[in-house]
């Protein structure tokens, strides 16, 4: 299926979409780990300015200290995710993680921890439920602004 | 030459390209080379007094170099250095 660039009122949005069983992986990883929060990269291609997720690897949540309001990534998963990428021809694309009782948009640490290019997908996950994804991207200004998500 | 493996996130301040063979005999000396070649680069990796942010993590092989000499841990022709973006973040 052929996906323009959309555009709205002449501003140019960043787009992602997602293989479905991607999406499924995602809200499992983050439901089974709730109440803490879980993560893990993303892989796939951009052709045309949409992001295409066809394949994702779930991390270990490496964070010491409480993991129900921290994520970390170690080093080591981190260089295993670009081999990945280069044994597969994927491009990493970004990062997901969840945010347990709390909206899927980004906090302030979020942000600062923010690498460019990278795109962050962030599910809600409230008592144990899936409640809503957002995806995110930071701009020249080092701020997130929403990708639309198209599926 | 050393050859140096960069990160997906900062491609775009090197061309696209993904490992450069820079010229140096210790980390220092190979991150300045780079960061004369790639000037964007410098901001995402070393401070306002010439450091490396803490938030970058440099690898030589699967060795941390807070775990060998630091900045001055040796680069041979056959070494590989990673840069690794710290990934974090939380509610």
């Amino acid at each position: 299926m052929q996906i323009s660039m959309v555009r709205l009122s002449n501003k140019s949005f960043k787009v992602i979409q997602f293989e479905t069983t991607t999406k499924e992986a995602m809200i499992s990883d983050g439901i089974s780990t709730f109440p803490n929060e879980c993560c893990g990269f993303m892989f796939g291609k951009e052709e045309e300015g949409v992001r295409s997720i066809t394949s994702i690897t779930i991390v270990n949540n490496s964070k010491e200290g409480d993991k129900r309001r921290r994520f970390e990534i170690s080093p080591m998963d981190y260089i295993q995710a670009e081999r990945f990428a280069d044994d597969t021809d994927l491009n990493l694309l970004g990062v997901y993680h969840s945010h347990p009782n709390h909206p899927s948009v980004p906090s302030e640490h979020d942000r600062l921890n923010a690498q460019p290019y990278f795109s962050y997908v962030i599910l809600s996950i409230a008592n144990g439920k899936f409640v809503s994804v957002q995806s995110w991207r930071l701009n020249d200004d080092q701020q997130f602004e929403e990708e639309k998500i198209i599926n | 030459m050393a050859t140096i493996i960069i990160p997906t996130p900062l491609r775009k301040f090197t061309n696209s390209t993904s490992k450069l063979e820079i010229k140096g005999g210790s980390i220092k000396e190979v991150i300045n080379e780079l960061t004369l070649n790639f000037p964007e680069l410098k901001k995402n990796l070393l401070d306002d007094a010439g450091k490396l942010r803490s938030f970058v993590n440099i690898f030589v092989g699967n060795d941390d170099i807070r775990s060998l000499q630091q900045e001055n841990t040796e680069v041979k022709e056959d070494t590989v250095i990673s840069i690794i973006p710290a990934i974090a973040g939380g509610i």
